[in-house]
């Protein structure tokens, strides 16, 4: 009886957590070149992208599963997981959504998506992932009437192979490191993005991500790609069943703005956590890297992390082209037993080149938080700026929070300006909020709000109200 | 629920240390629906003290004595509670909350108190124009509604902040921590109107100030002298111009 109303409390907290009753079709546990080979011809994709696929996987073999991160990790066996899982008979994507199997439907329904209103309504065009596969794509063809190619990246590998030959591995090499290694070699879905030149992007596009099977690891892949003059903004959302099992989540996003062109690339990230002592959670070790090829382009990322057992995640930005920006707008929460080491790197490479980076640190629980950033000028880049601002913010006092923000000035004609604070959520602010009548919790939610604010401002309209709510939810069951 | 009340408010016998001290020494003072009182006191004898302590601020531990307030035990309950009970306490030294902007904030205070009467959350367009209108009865620029609360406020625009709050929330028992201080003439005057305003017969009063002038626009009822934490002399308004004349000291 007691683990009912556990369940149930649990249920409340992370109201993601159920699991889609659907049969899937796995491809056998393991890791080698015929799991490769398998997920490449499930995709039908063309040769070169399964010889690309196994130089990753020959080049993994002699890489090892990085231990510098401030994080206590389960040993991942890797020949223990599913690298591939589809709702079953799912051979190709269905054409429009009155295809998709409606538990499907209901599934994104209850994720607070629902795909078919948001078909109707104009604004926001949706490319839903299910596990490995994207299950459905609104506003394709509107879309691409104006030239905007916003589809599945299986498909645009099909479609549009010179885009993504040209670009795929351009920004994350193959080799950068043991994750992004892992994700080259056996990626299943993601989202592939392509605006035109001079083609500012009519509304907001986004992927949402969705674990549904157990022993299944996610390797998501997204590209995008802003030609000259062109302006994108892009979210993307997770979430994941409850489970005692620990879940793999590697993704590899690159990005590349040429000249003139701007992406903004939001994340809202709640995955599942893990319960009260820690057990269960997604581990998310993801590789997000933007490259400013162009001159006066500009990549900025906006991140709200709530949720995963692990987050490891450094959202980068390479300054190449002169006059270019990189923008960094965080938002981590930690409580109960999560852990994130989270933070940017900007690589300043051009002349005038600008960044600046926001981060929001809040800690609750046992929890661990970490803001781990690099700054660094080229002796090229003259007259480059950055701005680094890091702000903790403890409840409680089991949690722990750092702050390494690294720099590496070669430029004699660059600045850096860094502020950083820590602060504990102050008594007298809750004592007045309740005051006025708000509760405990209530009261806590604003300040911690008030407290990300300059980062939540950065998201889009459609998305800042349930981020904010998504804040205080993710800091319930904190309030001493 | 509306019984005519026989007290608002009823302290009786009351002790109370912050951090192991005792501040407030055995007092007793008896507030009726309606009536305004006074209190007066030099530095440090425990008038905030009791207004925190009253309002339940933590660590203000209420070692003996009670409270009631509208007929219930005021201690036993949480700060929200005697906040939506419809005690109001306009602080001293208003706190700064960065990054929520007034205007939210002041939604968010007043759609609480409306949940808890089981009324609907406000409807954006008549909440504006509550606001406006209360604002310009304040001299409040609405510009102040979208900065931060209180945060780079001036200390004269933070004492309006709270009265407003305080118009806004339609409390039955007015706590006022020298809300004069810190406000010019032409403040205090429309600051003393608004209390004015909200003094309907019902409504209660206690009113902590150094100042006669305060007490000349809002006229008190009784007026209680704080020494080392309790009431030493009562008496009316006369008192107050006696104190202004010849202050503590002298007897
Ligand atoms: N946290 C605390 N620890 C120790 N002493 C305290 C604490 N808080 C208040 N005091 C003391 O309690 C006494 C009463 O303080 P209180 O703020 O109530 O005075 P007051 O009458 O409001 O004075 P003022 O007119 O200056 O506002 C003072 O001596 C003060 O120093
Ligand atoms: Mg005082």
């Amino acid at each position: 009886m007691n683990k009912i109303n556990k369940d149930n409390f649990k249920q409340d907290a992370y109201k993601y957590g159920f699991v889609t009753e659907i049969e899937d079709e796995k491809i056998p546990k393991g890791l080698n070149e015929e799991v490769i080979k398998l997920i490449s011809s499930k995709k039908n994709e063309p040769k070169w992208m399964l010889e690309w696929r196994l130089a990753a996987y020959e080049r993994l073999k002699s890489m090892e599963v990085p231990k510098w991160a401030r994080a206590n990790i389960a040993d991942i066996d890797f020949q223990d997981l599913y690298y591939y899982s589809s709702p079953k008979d799912f051979k190709e994507k269905p054409k429009s959504l009155e295809e998709v199997d409606p538990k499907l439907l209901e599934t994104y329904e209850k994720l607070g998506i629902p795909l078919k209103e948001q078909e109707a309504l104009a604004g926001v065009a949706v490319d839903a992932v299910f596990d490995s596969v994207s299950v459905a794509t609104t506003f394709k063809e509107k879309l691409n009437e104006i030239g905007v190619i916003f589809s599945p990246i299986s498909e645009a590998i099909q479609k549009h192979p010179d885009l993504v030959k040209k670009y795929i591995g351009s920004v994350i090499p193959v080799t950068d490191h043991f994750y992004a290694t892992l994700n080259s070699a056996v990626f299943s879905d993601g989202s592939f993005v392509y605006i035109p030149k001079n083609v500012k992007c009519p509304m907001e596009l986004s992927t949402y991500f969705r674990i549904n099977a157990s022993e299944t690891g996610q390797f998501e892949r997204t590209l995008i790609i802003a030609d000259e003059g062109s302006y994108v903004s892009y979210l993307e959302g997770c979430t994941a069943p409850m489970r005692d099992e620990n879940q793999l989540h590697a993704a590899n996003v690159e990005l590349v703005a040429l000249d003139n062109a701007e992406i903004k690339y939001s994340t809202v990230q709640n995955w599942y956590p893990g319960d009260e002592e820690g057990k269960g959670g997604i581990y998310n070790f993801v590789t997000k890297r933007g490259l400013c090829k162009g001159k006066n382009s500009k990549i900025s990322w906006t991140q709200i992390e709530t949720g995963s057992a692990i987050t490891w995640k450094y959202p980068s930005c390479i300054l190449r082209g002169d006059n270019s920006t990189g923008e960094f707008y965080s938002v981590a929460i930690t409580n109960n037993h999560q852990q994130a080491d989270t933070g940017t790197k900007m690589i300043h490479l051009g002349k005038n080149t600008k960044s600046r980076i926001v981060s929001k640190g809040i800690s609750a629980g046992k929890s661990s938080n970490t803001y781990r950033g690099l700054v660094n000028f080229h002796r090229k880049a003259e007259n480059s700026k950055n701005f680094t601002q890091c702000d903790s913010l403890l409840v409680g006092s089991s949690c722990k929070a750092n702050t390494i923000p690294l720099t590496e000035n070669n430029s004699n004609t660059s600045s850096l300006e860094h502020e950083a604070t820590t602060s504990k959520i102050s008594d007298d602010q809750l004592f007045y909020c309740m005051q006025r009548g708000l509760d405990a919790e209530e009261a806590q939610s604003l300040i911690v709000n008030g407290f990300c604010k300059e980062v939540l401002q950065q998201l889009p309209m459609e998305f800042a109200v349930e981020a904010q709510k998504l804040v205080s939810i993710s800091l319930e069951g904190s309030v001493g | 629920m509306k019984e005519a009340l026989d007290n608002m408010l009823e302290i009786k016998n009351l002790d109370v240390s912050v951090e192991d001290k005792q501040i407030i020494k055995n007092l007793n003072l008896k507030i009726g629906p309606g009536e305004v009182h006074a209190i007066m006191g030099p530095n440090g004898s425990g008038k905030s003290t009791i207004a925190h302590t009253l309002a339940g601020k933590p660590n203000y531990l209420v070692e003996a004595g009670n409270v009631d307030f509208k007929n219930e035990d005021l201690i036993a309950k949480d700060p929200y509670e005697r906040s939506l009970l419809g005690l109001f306490l306009a602080f001293q030294y208003p706190i700064e909350l960065p990054g929520v902007t007034n205007a939210s904030y002041l939604k968010q205070i007043l759609n609480a108190h409306r949940k808890s009467r089981g009324e609907n959350p406000i409807d954006a367009g008549e909440f504006l124009k509550i606001l406006k209108e209360k604002s310009r009865n304040l001299n409040i620029p609405m510009e102040m509604h979208s900065r931060f609360v209180n945060a780079g406020f001036s200390g004269g625009e933070k004492k309006k902040n709270e009265v407003l709050q305080m118009d806004l929330l339609d409390p039955s028992l007015i706590i006022m921590d020298e809300t004069d201080s810190g406000l010019d003439v032409d403040a205090l005057k429309s600051t003393s109107e608004a209390v004015n305003k909200l003094r309907d017969g019902k409504r209660s009063f206690l009113i902590i100030t150094h100042y006669l002038r305060l007490l000349e626009y809002i006229e008190p009822d009784h007026v209680h002298v704080f020494g080392d934490g309790s009431i030493i002399e009562s008496g009316d308004k006369s008192l107050a111009s006696r104190i202004d004349n010849e202050g503590y000291e002298v007897k």
